[in-house]
């Protein structure tokens, strides 16, 4: 056999290698929590929050942590839109001149990118004290928007560069606005991808432990404004493993099953709205 | 250019610099009113740079530095304080490739009549049928209106970009090679409507097609390294050239 069919073989057994391996971690992982969690899943579990002895193995189940998961990821993907969009526009419409500019900023964001979430609750709970917070749904809002507007932005950035410019110049030369050109032809045309950003944002969002520690707290309650405190699944899952005793370790289980199950949901619910959507951007003469 | 129509395009000591180039160079032309002028040279001679100075689309090239005047009925397109949407919808544009909007067949063509301001719902029925019609697509589309324009074939594209282009309603249409990308009858079909096009419109074509010059073209502008060589009615740049660049050029009959 000659140098180059052997490196061929070598370097086609390595991905295979690399592919099961991966394979064979993920299905360990989902496996383990399945087996350890389903045991310890019961109704109660996701309809009841957590009662008198609940952190004692007694009855209870982790309402508190989904409901607060929603409202805090929720809110916060919200608001991460409300910023990430305009930006990314801005950068491939207004600031596509500016290349080397551009380079810069898109540095800067991978870097925020890469800072990690701890280090934004540092931060969140620093604002907190300067505005006279205290930790609640809304401190964790704003301290996991700001973590998740670097991540949507440049998702958002990156499905953006691939529209063609010539598609600029024909919505420019009907006559289009830049404001027109961005909302009307842009946003459109790259929709199942901003879809795609959003849920990559998002589910950094509610997986998140390190940036709602500090600015969100935690409570067996169901907040009912933006000022009170709130519990999070990942939290919910960090305290309960933490316990000493077997049945509370075992629900942690049961509640990361919840979690990953919503995550799958928020998945699944984006494909839908890709697909439905992917009539207006398949392009079948590329 | 010695001609007796009026011309919609002036163009007066128009130079084009990029960085390390000097792309168009004391361009001085005339295009008539309501006749196919065609640009022709040879690949990056800066045809296509001279077509998107004409509705300003080279705005979106920093590095290009453009001096001189262009003017379109008497306004000069590149004063800075000009409104470039206005200058814009006078000029439809036909680029190499069909740019669909990502939107649906109908909505493409009515995307142009909304940035008019029409807005009236049997109007724009009317019109998206009339445009459809003028780019010979009506017949091919008219039961699937509202299907994404993305699923035609690239010449009905094509066709449909011109549809679009002439719903903003404007006086003049640029054409980049628009049938480079496309098959000899999607060719011949956007070549035949040019040819109604002209009663309506002042057509100004780019193209290194010496066949589709002779084909289409009243005028045709020669031009070669960012220099017009020569300029005049068709038979006479095509058939009896005077300069020698020019000669070569037909001879190669490319």
């Amino acid at each position: 056999m000659n140098r180059k069919s052997l490196e061929e073989q070598f370097f086609r057994r390595l991905t295979q290698l690399t592919t099961v391996l991966l394979f064979v971690v993920l299905t360990w992982i989902i496996a383990t929590i399945l087996y350890r969690g389903i045991p310890a899943m019961s109704w109660d579990m996701i309809t009841k929050v957590p009662q008198g002895g609940f952190y004692f193995g007694k009855e209870g189940g982790v309402l508190n942590a989904i409901i607060g998961s929603f409202y805090l990821a929720g809110g916060a993907t919200l608001c991460a839109i409300f910023v990430s969009l305009p930006v990314a526009l801005f950068m491939n419409i207004h600031l596509v001149k500016y290349q080397s500019f551009l380079t810069r900023i898109r540095l800067l964001l991978d870097i925020l990118w890469g800072v990690p979430a701890i280090v934004y609750g540092a931060f969140g709970f620093t604002l907190m004290l300067y505005f006279g917070l205290r930790a609640s749904l809304l401190a964790g809002i704003i301290t996991v928007a700001i973590m998740i507007c670097p991540i949507m932005i440049r998702a958002m950035d990156e499905v953006l560069r691939t529209i063609p410019r010539g598609l600029m110049e024909a919505s420019y030369s009907l006559g289009s606005t830049r404001t027109e050109t961005a909302f009307k032809i842009y946003a459109r045309k790259a929709l199942p991808g901003l879809t795609t950003a959003v849920l990559l944002a998002l589910g950094k969002g509610i997986g998140d432990a390190a940036a709602v520690l500090f600015t969100a707290g935690f409570t067996d309650y169901i907040p009912e404004n933006l000022l009170q405190p709130t519990a999070t699944l990942p939290l919910s899952i960090f305290f309960q493993l933490s316990s000493p005793i077997e049945a509370v370790r075992e629900r942690a289980y049961a509640a990361a099953i919840i979690l990953t199950v919503i995550i799958l949901l928020f998945s699944l619910t984006g494909r839908g709205i890709s697909t439905l959507y992917k009539k207006y951007s398949a392009n079948g003469n590329d | 250019m010695v001609m007796t129509e009026t011309p919609i395009i002036r163009i007066r000591d128009l130079n084009v610099h990029a960085p390390d180039n000097h792309i168009l160079k004391n361009i001085h032309l005339d295009i008539p009113k309501n006749k196919i002028t065609v640009l022709l040279g040879p690949s990056g001679c800066g045809k296509t740079t001279l077509l998107k100075s004409l509705n300003r689309l080279t705005d979106l090239y920093p590095e290009l530095k453009i001096k001189g005047n262009i003017y379109i009925d008497d306004d000069d397109i590149l004063h800075p304080e000009r409104d470039v949407s206005q200058i814009r919808q006078k000029m439809g544009l036909l680029s190499q490739r069909p740019y669909p909007l990502p939107m649906s067949i109908f909505k493409n063509v009515a995307y142009g009549l909304k940035l008019k301001g029409i807005t009236k719902k049997d109007e724009v029925e009317r019109r998206v049928q009339e445009y459809l019609k003028k780019a010979a697509l009506w017949d091919e589309v008219k039961d699937r209106l509202h299907s994404s324009a993305e699923q035609l074939s690239i010449g009905q594209q094509q066709r449909l970009c011109l549809a679009r282009g002439l719903a903003v309603n404007p006086e003049v249409i640029l054409a980049d090679e628009p049938t480079s990308a496309l098959d000899p009858v999607s060719t011949q079909m956007i070549e035949h409507q040019f040819q109604e096009l002209k009663e309506e419109y002042t057509i100004v074509l780019v193209t290194h097609m010496l066949r589709q010059a002779r084909r289409l073209a009243d005028y045709v502008v020669f031009i070669y390294y960012g220099k017009i060589i020569e300029h005049g009615p068709v038979n006479e740049v095509l058939d009896n050239p005077k300069e020698e660049l020019t000669k070569k050029y037909v001879s190669a009959g490319v």
